[in-house]
């Protein structure tokens, strides 16, 4: 049976990530994920988790640590945030062409500069072409419950993918929630050990990570883009799987009250939240307003996208990072890109909020639906001091 | 009645001796792409033999990768993995842990496997030092291997800090203004020294059963051990590839690069240097990229290669052993 706690969620996430019985793990401290690495530090150090646990001298090595060991057949987990996932970020492609199934959470923060140690999207959205799946939680909850799933995924035969749970910093990772934290034995029944299709070891020797020459890196490319697109399939039946054994929905866009809503807006993470607040009050005004929440960043939903915003006339994207110098949000860029080709779309409102930490109020999406319709140009800054 | 004749020494006769001092089987396979006289490739094979089969490599980005490992072929029949240059230590450490892990669980074979990773001067004096360091640190039970060609040749003979002073490269070049390179080489052995490991040694394949011993003595620790290299590279040291093997001995009999190894802490000259010292020049005149220097210039090495050498003797004079 599962249980009902309250926890903080990093601890939560740390929890959930010894649930699924790593091999071995590699961190390095950073705020806000650092809590993460610090308890399941603690739960190895209890003996009630049976791993390597490798205090790695930087994010670089972490991950590095995790492909070498990922390599050996081993479980491998990290966590990290911003500048540690730029530190790391040579590594990540390498670790997701090489079809090694990481898993790692990503308390979500700004990059510097300047520097500033809380939440934004910027860090997750720089690795967004390396070839990792990409979940994202709204709540405590989903965060425990994505970790689990996340192993099962990208060790799925048909996957074989790094994967990356966001949790937004601080305002997920720093928060206590009362949440439901699976049984041992139900997680042993959901996730069977890791069979990986070669390992490192005499008895079967293999040459990982060689050299892609001009003739065969196209075909490479492709076969990593198809991956991708493929394991669109091995998620969903996953959730569905963990719907009928843990009784929680997964779906890649969650739509919240967006039946006869005129204006929708889009978000990721823990705003979704705050938002659904919003949405439930001016529904009691009577204005006709929805939200989609978005949980699967990569793949990216296409044809779910497409669906969920029929009969929808203005719909505002969120994104909590700016591509600077470009279109916006990186978010609402994809989400463009997807309704491009539909003969029927709705207006596409870009706002970028809640950077560096900024708090998003109820009040500021009432105060963004209330602005919709109203030209905004492709994007602007929301509630920028004069 | 007694036999007269001396017995016959093995120094002597090595050519008779020494095949039946080296494993047979290849895990480093030719048809790789090296040059000719690679001094490294060499010093590969011969590690590889001394390790045996119970082996993983993780391998930094490097010379060694590129001509082994063009997809689809590999000269690889150990289990063999390429991250990223300056990371080989921290592959090689996950590398350690899963087997060790996976090894406890009974996921593997009850059986010991070792790791050893390796990696070219630039990946590990240079942007490889700190997980190196790192690695080393922690204690893994790992086996690291600097095949030095004192630059980086992978990509053109641009200097490293392991590139010796007075050499010319593509980024440290020889002109009117330039003597070359204008630093000394970085002494990594003696920084891994100072990590405390049981186990540092430098190495040559010049002295094959020299370096195969070191390899078997590092295997079979249970903990860090470190060997450093000195790997010839006549493509990139402007010297004829057939003189890939006396150029090494040359580095050794003129005390440009002893030969030791340091357990415990405990210095040891492994191969002897002949007393006097050859003269640097000998090793210098034969190489294109100090072609350059000045009768002055040799002399200011011949200083530092004095005083380098009488900072080694002394440790091996000296040294006292931290486990008893």
């Amino acid at each position: 049976m599962s249980k009902r706690i309250g926890m903080e969620i990093a601890l939560a996430t740390a929890e959930a990530v010894a649930l699924c019985r790593p091999d071995v793990i590699a961190a390095y401290p950073i705020t806000p994920n650092t809590h993460i690495p610090e308890h399941l530090s603690d739960i190895v150090a209890e003996g009630r988790l049976d791993a390597e646990f490798i205090c790695v001298e930087s994010e670089h090595s972490a991950m590095s640590a995790c492909a070498g060991a990922s390599g050996t057949g081993a479980r491998a987990f990290t966590a990290t945030s911003s500048q540690g996932l730029l530190y790391m970020y040579e590594v990540l492609g390498i670790v997701s062409s090489m079809r090694l199934p990481v898993v790692m959470a990503i308390g979500n923060r700004a990059i510097s500069g300047p520097i500033n140690i809380w939440n934004d999207h910027s860090d997750i959205m720089t690795m967004r072409d390396l070839g990792w799946l990409s979940l994202f939680a709204a709540n405590g909850q989903e965060a425990v419950d994505m970790i689990i799933q996340a192993f099962k995924i990208a060790e799925d035969p048909a996957v074989q993918l790094p994967i990356n749970v966001n949790l937004d910093g601080f305002q997920l990772t720093h928060m206590v929630e009362a949440l439901f934290l699976p049984d041992e034995k139900e997680v042993d029944r959901f996730l069977p050990r890791r069979k990986p299709y070669a390992a490192l070891h005499p008895d079967h020797p293999v040459t990982m990570g060689a050299l892609g020459m001009p003739d065969i890196f196209t075909e490479a490319t492709k076969a990593r883009d198809q991956a991708l697109v493929d394991s669109k399939k091995v998620i969903l039946k996953v959730w569905k799987e963990w719907e009928k054994q843990f009784g929680r929905r997964y779906e890649p866009i969650e739509a919240y009250k967006t039946k006869g809503a005129d204006v929708v807006m889009m978000t990721m993470g823990s705003m979704g939240e705050t938002a659904e607040i919003a949405v439930d009050e001016l529904r009691r005004e009577g204005v006709p307003v929805g939200l989609l929440k978005l949980k699967l960043w990569r793949p990216f939903p296409f044809e779910e996208m497409k669906k969920a915003v029929r009969g929808v006339k203005t719909l505002i994207v969120t994104d909590r990072c700016c591509s600077l110098g470009g279109p916006g949000g990186p978010l609402a860029a994809e989400v463009r890109s997807a309704l491009y080709a539909e003969a029927e779309r709705p207006a596409i409102e870009n706002v970028l909020i809640g950077l560096g930490g900024r708090d998003v109020t109820v009040n500021d999406f009432k105060q963004m639906f209330r602005q919709a319709g109203k030209s905004r140009g492709i994007y602007e800054f929301y509630g920028v001091r004069g | 009645m007694m036999s007269t004749a001396k017995p016959i020494s093995i120094v002597e006769n090595f050519e008779i001796y020494a095949p039946k001092l080296v494993d047979k089987e290849e895990f480093f396979c030719s048809g790789h792409r090296a040059c000719q006289g690679c001094g490294e490739a060499l010093a590969i094979r011969l590690m590889c033999k001394a390790l045996g089969k119970d082996t993983v490599i993780a391998n930094a980005t490097g010379c060694m990768e590129v001509i082994a490992t063009p997809y689809p072929a590999t000269a690889w029949t150990l289990p063999w993995i390429h991250v990223a240059f300056p990371c080989a230590a921290a592959v090689g450490a996950g590398v350690e842990a899963g087997l060790k892990v996976l090894r406890r669980k009974g996921v593997n074979p009850d059986r010991y496997i070792k790791t050893v990773t390796i990696g070219g001067d630039g990946g590990t004096v240079d942007i490889g030092l700190q997980a190196l360091s790192g690695a080393m640190e922690r204690g893994h039970d790992m086996l690291y291997v600097c095949f030095d060609n004192e630059a980086y040749m992978n990509t053109g003979i641009q200097r490293s800090s392991a590139t010796p002073f007075g050499a010319s490269t593509t980024t440290a070049p020889a002109g009117k203004a330039s003597i070359g390179n204008k630093t000394w080489k970085k002494n990594v052995p003696e920084i891994m020294v100072a990590h405390n490991i049981p186990y540092v040694a430098t190495a040559s394949p010049s002295y094959p059963i020299d370096f195969m011993n070191k390899v078997k003595k590092a295997r079979a620790i249970q903990g860090p051990a470190y060997i450093h290299c000195l790997s010839v590279c006549p493509t990139g040291w402007r010297a004829k590839s057939e003189e890939c093997i006396k150029l090494g001995r040359l580095a050794v009999e003129t005390g440009v690069f002893p030969l030791y190894e340091v357990e415990n802490g405990v210095y040891r000259l492994t191969v002897e240097t002949p007393d006097p010292l050859r003269p640097v020049t000998d090793y210098i005149k034969a190489q294109g990229r100090f072609r350059h220097l000045t009768p002055d210039e040799i002399r200011t090495i011949q200083r530092r290669v004095n005083l380098e050498y009488r900072k080694l003797m002394n440790k091996v004079e000296h040294s006292l052993s931290w486990t008893e």
